[in-house]
């Protein structure tokens, strides 16, 4: 019974690390059909602004929590100003400039930190089940994870805020002509995606450390999730997640972490065929 | 491009082509003849992009899978069969059929455009983290240890055929490479200009109308991402036989360069991509040095290219190649006597390549 | 009577809950031309789009010559000897006129003898002047007759064309008229319009589709005075 809590805590863990990874991505993608492929250096960029704060005696939680998301939020609004703008509309070309966007960042990262990994220890202790031991700080994940899907669809479905996201989301050019202003709204919403992705790179420190490559090791992931998912920003996400997660974590239980990561990549490469327009394209095609 | 400044072009590859071939081993030092062969199997590798992406439209996001089972292939068939011109031949044979099968699976099932490159790039990926743990026994493949993250240590080079043991030297090594690289180029070139080659091209273009046509887009599709498989794990053979095999090889790192190059050489040439990745390699080769000089250590290689990618894309979207073409024209207006009539004609000349 | 050239039974498309087109008969005989008309979201299109194999049926059969063609890909359709020209001209547009309708001829005709097609098709439709521009920088009109040269290069037996006058200009639309005549004389035209004046010019048999079924089908002169007909285009007028 505690292996199966265990388990449970495990695949809820890797699908809240997924679904941190990948609501930045989300949000830009689903909401622009942009791909940023600098999105992994995003997540590093918070990693370090969380780490920078705290070791400059800022509180770990606020660290993580607001330096980081406003780092990277900040950073965003700049990207977009100069880079994304230009390329609307324009899907491989965005592709390659965020491309060479994140190997810009790593250069600067490395020039700035060095190569060297820099970590925090996890916070909150560790809990015991029956014989076995899990951190505090990752259930603690999965509630964030949690909490920001359920705000995310708080905001998206009762905010005017939302309303006009999503009104700009399917057509710009009838919300333009009803008086919101599309520019506006898609920096609002990479600044938006940029920030959420800045938290879940300051979250995941202590679960990971953090060094200028790492970004290498969460696009791969955050990518499959996003385009599994499918065209609705928070369901789509979910669902991929939960379902790669798991297979991720049960694979891993039953052989090792490797397999555990190629059933992951073999699952989502299995999922697109079937799914071409991911899995919210199919089902669920009127979800948020 | 008029068909004179084609040709002129063609000429002047060849001369270029031949002339380093024969060249350079007699002038340079063995240290640069072995660069030179690396740079070389790297063009052929973007010779495979640009073929692929330029003409048939399919971005590949995982080249990088064909170059390292080309790599590991032979190395792995050369210390088995103890001879390397079998070898040579399974290293090209198995990535190919590989091909054919991810293009099948691809093509088929009608993926394209970012769903594609996703899928290149996971597969690239899964191999990548696969062959990356391989270190231990239970991975030896007959003689040949996979040897996990550090690669297989020694690849047998490559053997004057039907004589084992006699091993070809550094020069002869490059020579043959610069030789494939001719020929790869000046093949393709050739391909393009078949009824199958400017089917591609329309399928680029306008894949709806193709099949409207009655062509079997699947088809072709497959067979162009095969012949880029085999360009790409025959550089991979090649590259195994200057360096040496390791997962770096699946990374994405190199995914990445080969698309890097193709940008910054000009997407829709040959010649652009071949340009690009040698001029690549020469700088980032000079960035890594220039990054050990006290108070260039700010000049990272990474963000160095990182910036100039970003800026292609920005301002130079048809690469070095477009810029080469526009100053051509630009040259070629001055040059002509400015009467309105006169205009015109250059203005309709100039509007059909 | 022989066997028609091309045939549907109970041709049914349904997207989700709107049924676009609805258990349809259509028959055709061997160089026929038929006009389809109807108002705009009548079914044409789609009706158009199960015939070229652009979407698979929901229900129902479409045969040519008596074999199943109903879901078997636009490829192998257009490789049973049917030339299609879509709503939306869908043509090369980074290449020359001429290698547009080269690439038509050359699926059935090697080299020398593609090229000939090539040169051929070009004339009937006018377009040698502009052989070697670049289609995507040509009007509209213009590049609508590169499609039609790109339909005709390979002499299908069945001729299907959507809207083919659109963005014309009326030298254009003559041209096409004449050449629409003179194909009739050899191959079978399905030819889906909107312009009244154009469809006057040229049907023989017309069939009216309202709310993607059938309405009336019969003589040109006799549909065009039908007060269903005027009804269904409410407002309209009829030519």
């Amino acid at each position: 019974m505690d292996y199966v809590v265990i388990l449970l805590l495990q695949i809820g863990s890797a699908v809240a690390s997924l679904v941190l990874l990948s609501i930045g991505l989300a949000v830009i993608f689903g909401m622009m059909r942009v791909i940023n492929l600098a999105h992994g250096e995003f997540l590093m960029l918070g990693g370090y602004a969380a780490i920078t704060a705290y070791n400059k005696g800022v509180n770990l939680w606020i660290a993580m929590l607001v330096v980081a998301p406003l780092t990277v939020g900040l950073f965003g609004a700049l990207v977009e100003r100069l880079v994304i703008r230009h390329l609307y509309g324009r899907l491989i070309d965005t592709m390659l400039a965020t491309w060479g966007l994140s190997l810009a960042m790593i250069g600067f990262v490395t020039v700035v930190f060095g190569n060297t990994v820099s970590g925090i220890s996890a916070p909150l202790g560790s809990l015991s089940i029956g014989g076995y031991r899990t951190g505090r700080y990752e259930i603690f994940l999965i509630g964030v994870a949690a909490l920001l899907l359920v705000a995310g669809w708080l905001v998206l479905r009762y905010t005017r805020l939302g309303l006009i996201a999503r009104g700009t989301m399917q057509n710009s050019a009838m919300a333009a002509a009803l008086g919101t202003n599309p520019s506006a709204v898609y920096a609002v919403t990479f600044a938006v995606g940029a920030a959420l992705t800045g938290l879940a790179g300051g979250l995941l420190v202590p679960l990971s450390g953090v060094v200028p490559t790492i970004g290498a090791a969460y696009i791969a992931k955050a990518f499959i999730t996003v385009i599994s998912g499918g065209a609705a920003i928070l369901s789509g996400t979910a669902i991929a997640a939960a379902l790669l997660g798991a297979i991720n974590t049960l694979t891993t239980f039953a052989f090792t972490s490797v397999l555990g990561e190629v059933a992951l990549l073999a699952a989502a490469v299995v999922l697109l065929r079937l799914l071409p327009q991911g899995i919210t394209g199919r089902f669920f095609r009127r979800a948020l | 491009m008029s068909r004179v400044a084609s040709h002129l072009g063609n000429v002047v590859v060849l001369i270029g082509g031949l002339g380093a071939l024969f060249g350079l081993p007699a002038l340079a030092e063995t240290y640069l003849i072995i660069n030179a062969t690396i740079f070389a199997a790297f063009a052929i590798l973007a010779l495979s992009l640009a073929l692929i992406w330029g003409y048939a439209g399919i971005l590949c996001f995982g080249q990088a899978a064909f170059f390292g089972l080309g790599g590991y292939t032979y190395a792995v068939a050369a210390i088995n069969f103890g001879e390397t011109t079998s070898a040579a031949a399974l290293a090209i044979l198995l990535p190919t059929i590989f091909a054919a099968l991810l293009g099948y699976f691809m093509f088929w099932g009608r993926i394209s455009d970012v769903y594609l490159g996703v899928i290149t790039l996971t597969v690239s990926l899964i191999l990548y983290r696969f062959v990356n743990q391989t270190a231990g026994e239970q991975w030896n493949i007959g003689d040949a240890p996979l040897g996990g993250f550090n690669g297989i240590p020694a690849t047998p080079i490559l053997n004057w055929p039907g004589r084992p043991g006699d091993q070809l030297a550094p020069e002869n090594i490059f020579s043959l490479t610069v030789g494939l690289l001719l020929i790869a180029y000046f093949g393709c070139k050739i391909l393009l200009a078949t009824r199958f080659g400017r089917i591609i091209v329309a399928i680029r273009e306008n894949e709806t109308r193709a099949e409207l046509l009655g062509y079997d887009v699947r088809l072709y599709k497959l067979a162009i991402f095969m012949i880029g498989g085999a360009l790409a794990a025959l550089s991979g053979l090649l590259f195994a036989n200057s360096v040496f095999v390791s997962p770096t090889m699946f990374s994405l790192p190199v995914s990445g360069q080969i698309i890097i190059w193709v940008i910054i050489g000009g997407l829709g040439t040959l010649i652009g991509p071949l340009i690009g990745c040698i001029l690549m390699q020469v700088l980032t080769n000079q960035l890594g040095t220039l990054n050990q000089v006290k108070g260039f250590a700010w000049v990272d290689p990474n963000l160095v290219l990182g910036v100039l990618l970003v800026v292609f894309v920005l301002l130079v979207p048809r690469g070095l190649t477009g810029l080469a073409t526009d100053a051509w024209r630009w040259l070629a207006g001055l040059t002509r006597r400015r009467s309105p009539a006169a205009a015109q004609a250059v203005q309709e000349r100039t509007s059909n390549p | 009577m022989s066997e028609p050239l091309l045939q549907t039974r109970g041709l049914t498309m349904r997207f989700g809950g709107v049924v676009a087109v609805d258990g349809v008969d259509f028959a055709l005989q061997e160089a026929e031309l038929r006009c389809v008309i109807g108002p705009n979201g009548a079914g044409k299109s789609t009706f158009f789009k199960c015939l070229t194999g652009q979407l698979p049926p929901s229900a129902g059969d479409v045969l040519f010559r008596g074999t199943p063609i109903a879901g078997i890909g636009s490829h192998a359709i257009a490789r049973l000897g049917v030339g299609i020209k879509t709503q939306v001209p869908n043509v090369f547009d980074g290449l020359s006129a001429r290698d547009n309708v080269w690439t038509a001829a050359a699926r059935v005709a090697p080299g020398r003898i593609a090229e000939q097609r090539t040169d051929q098709a070009m004339e009937r439709v006018g377009i040698t002047a502009i052989a070697g521009r670049i289609v995507g920088q040509l009007a509209h009109g213009q590049r609508q007759l590169v499609e039609l040269a790109m339909v005709i290069a390979p002499e299908p037996d069945l001729i299907l064309l959507d809207e083919p006058a659109a963005g014309m200009t009326d030298e254009e639309v003559d041209r096409l008229v004449g050449l629409i005549r003179e194909l009739n004389q050899r191959h079978a035209l399905v030819v889906v319009e909107h312009d009244m004046q154009f469809i006057r010019r040229i049907a023989r048999t017309v069939t009216v589709f309202h709310q993607g079924a059938v309405l009336i089908e019969g003589d040109v002169a006799r549909i065009l005075t039908d007060e269903r007909v005027r009804d269904v285009y409410l407002g309209k007028r009829a030519a």
